[in-house]
């Protein structure tokens, strides 16, 4: 699904500052992959590259979406091509109506992939059934792009931006930071509804408790903007018990 | 630097140039008295020159030449007329002169129409007491030339006076047919202590157009006016909206300008008495070669009046954008509530915003902020957009839109905000 090789990037405004030094890694259909890391190591900067963020210029290496390579497409060429991310910061918009939005972005992305769009009694029925599902109540839906919502309530409405784009492979960036116990429950549950033998994920978190509600197949540890380590679900809660502390020791000697 | 009385005589000598040999045009004796007044205030205070002060950003040479410079019709084919599904009374102009077979009756409940041309002929009261008054008034203390100029040489027009809730929107529409017409359209506007209507005004107008509305709302009176000033490119303008607010009264004003080579919109506005509410409102859109201008002046005149003034302007391929907006408040005018926000959009480089937001204020116990700001789309909102799918323009599309939504909010009827904001998002739409 998702191949990325050696890819190397730095600011684009000052290529001193260099961020991914070569991440790798291979997401299968139908697996969920997560990437922990200390702050700074280069997540969110990785799912900015693969979404298409300008800013960052990419130097070496390569990322692939079944085999169309990501780095040559516009940001909504690359959703079109089943790329989400779910954002760290999801961006408010003001005078944007949430509605509106989804509306426009479902019917991009269906004509995008050469299907039809969806008629507003379509989209509105669609769009209500799975807004019930992650407690996103009608008030909601009408207000502008995340204007005024709480932290907890931007991550759900990019669930169910998810939820409505049916995307192939989905990039949750931190979506458990700024989420109490129960918002958490709500969004993983969202996200496992989603999973499916043709969808990947590709969970960047900081902490070990949302992988305890979305369970990883793999789990990669980034450190100054490489994988330093790969392995199995157990590998998260190593960190969780003793912290990056041992494992950057380790990458390092 | 040229000494004042050096420009001041130059002033009058276009003046003087422009009116030799031009006769007023022919009314009854009222209507030629005030004509006659307003031929005297052109000629004493000159014809407006860039170096006025209050022309500071706008060479009004267009509009003050000898003629109008031809502009081409803008082919509205396949374009769905603005208000068209809204119901109202129509009434129509072509190139400024009232076309009685393609207007309504005027015929509605508690509202009487006429034109200009039938008023100056009988003896209206209302209209007698209004035409030119507040155009006169308006002269001070800041000189506008071309509406005394209007008011003299202006032959066509409606007069309308409301004396109940009306209920349906009067629609006046501007229809052009010459590429050449220079227009000068005159309204009275009096709205009886209590009553309501909504104005609504659309289309180019003319190739060139000077366009006065002197507008007296009684106590406890409400008058919305909803314009939209057409999409022909090359034409030139200036429209004066002079407006007297009794106590307890509303005025609303909304104006949605897209394309122009130089329109120039003023709006001068008299809270004279106690708790009336003025609010101004303006979303304009201009590509390439596009200047125009909001010059707003109110007012306030008595205590605990509120008046609110939201422009907005997306500008881009060189197109320029002006805003003058002062807020005078007089001593006597305790407990003012004043608000004005004027705001760019620019798309590229090349556009141009010149913003002089002023506030003069006498009185101690009053609340006022003015605020002015020029940007550009948010990169981080439109990189938002896109990454859900959304086509670069349409993303674009979508954040413009955005950007005008706090002036059309400003729109009371939610039925007219929509169909403006549908119209423009078309319009946008197709030149993106
Ligand atoms: N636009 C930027 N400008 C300056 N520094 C940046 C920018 N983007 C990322 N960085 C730097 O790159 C490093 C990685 O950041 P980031 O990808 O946000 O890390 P993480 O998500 O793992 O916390 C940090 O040192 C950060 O300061
Ligand atoms: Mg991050």
């Amino acid at each position: 699904m998702l191949e990325i090789n050696n890819l190397h990037c730095e600011l684009e405004e000052d290529s001193e500052v260099k961020i991914l030094r070569g991440v790798s890694l291979s997401v299968k259909p139908g697996e969920v992959h997560a990437i922990m890391g200390p702050n700074g190591s280069g997540k969110s900067t990785l799912s900015y590259v693969l979404s298409g963020r300008d800013g960052y210029e990419v130097t070496e290496g390569s990322a692939t979406l079944e085999g169309a390579d990501l780095l040559e497409m516009e940001p909504e060429e690359r959703a079109a091509a089943g790329l989400f991310l779910a954002f760290q910061y999801p961006v408010e918009i003001p005078g944007v109506g949430n509605m509106t939005f989804l509306r426009t972005a479902v019917n991009a992305q269906r004509k995008a992939r050469g299907q039809d769009e969806l008629s507003a009694g379509e989209f509105l029925k669609l769009v209500r059934a799975k807004a019930r599902e992650l407690q996103i109540d009608a008030e909601m839906l009408k207000r502008p792009v995340n204007v005024g919502f709480s932290g907890g309530e931007k991550k759900r409405n990019e669930i169910l931006q998810m939820a409505m784009l049916e995307p192939k492979m989905c990039v949750l960036d931190e979506t458990d930071s700024g989420l109490d116990v129960d918002a958490m429950k709500l969004v993983s549950d969202g996200v496992n509804a989603l999973r499916d033998a043709g969808r990947s994920f590709l969970v960047i978190t900081h902490y070990q408790r949302l992988l305890n509600h979305i369970k990883p197949d793999v789990v990669h540890i980034m450190s100054e903007g490489r994988i330093i380590k790969t392995g199995g679900p157990e590998l998260a809660l190593e960190v969780e018990e003793n912290g990056y502390g041992d494992l950057l020791a380790e990458a390092a000697s | 630097m040229i000494p004042r009385a050096k420009l001041k005589a130059q002033k009058v000598d276009a003046a003087g140039a422009l009116l030799d040999g031009v006769a007023l045009p022919e009314g009854g004796a009222w209507i030629t008295r005030a004509r006659k007044a307003a031929r005297e205030r052109v000629l004493e205070m000159g014809l407006p020159v860039k170096r006025d002060e209050y022309w500071k950003y706008t060479d009004p040479r267009r509009l003050t030449d000898a003629g109008a410079a031809p502009a081409a019709l803008h082919d509205t084919q396949g374009e769905a007329p603005v208000f068209g599904q809204i119901d109202r009374v129509k009434l129509v102009f072509v190139d400024g002169v009232f076309d009685p077979q393609a207007s309504d009756a005027m015929d509605l409940a508690g509202v009487e129409i006429c034109t200009l041309a039938q008023a100056g002929e009988s003896d209206l009261h209302w209209a007698r007491d209004l035409y030119g008054t507040l155009e006169a008034r308006g002269q001070r203390p800041v000189e506008r030339s071309l509406a005394s100029l209007n008011t003299a040489q202006a032959r066509e027009g409606l007069l309308i006076r409301v004396t109940a809730k009306a209920e349906k929107p009067i629609s006046i529409i501007y229809h052009r047919s010459s590429a050449e017409a220079d227009a000068m359209v005159h309204h009275l506007v009096r709205v009886e202590a209590g009553a309501e209507a909504t104005i609504l005004e659309n289309g180019p107008l003319a190739a060139r157009f000077n366009q006065v509305m002197e507008v007296d709302i009684a106590d406890g009176a409400t008058l919305h006016h909803v314009r939209a000033q057409g999409r022909d490119h090359e034409r030139a303008g200036v429209a004066h909206l002079f407006a007297r607010l009794g106590a307890r009264s509303q005025l609303k004003s909304f104006t949605l300008t897209a394309n122009g080579a130089l329109i120039r919109n003023e709006a001068v506005v008299w809270l004279d008495g106690a708790e009336g509410s003025a609010h101004l409102a303006g979303a304009t859109v201009g590509d390439g070669a596009f200047h125009h201008d909001d010059t707003v002046y109110i007012t306030h005149g008595a205590p605990r009046c509120e008046s609110r003034q939201v422009f907005k302007k997306v500008l881009r391929h060189g197109a320029v954008g002006v805003f003058q907006g002062k807020i005078l408040v007089d001593q006597i005018a305790q407990l003012t509530d004043g608000y004005q926000i004027s705001q760019s959009l620019l798309l590229d480089e090349d556009a141009q915003f010149l913003a002089k937001p002023e506030l003069e204020i006498y009185a101690d116990d009053v609340k006022c902020s003015h605020g002015s700001t020029s940007g550009e789309i948010d990169p981080v909102q439109l990189f938002y957009l896109r990454a859900r799918g959304l086509s670069e323009d349409t993303a674009k599309l979508l954040l413009v839109l955005a950007f005008l939504a706090e002036a059309l909010d400003e729109i009371e009827d939610a039925g007219l905000a929509e169909d403006l904001r549908d119209r423009l998002e078309a319009w946008l739409a197709r030149r993106a």
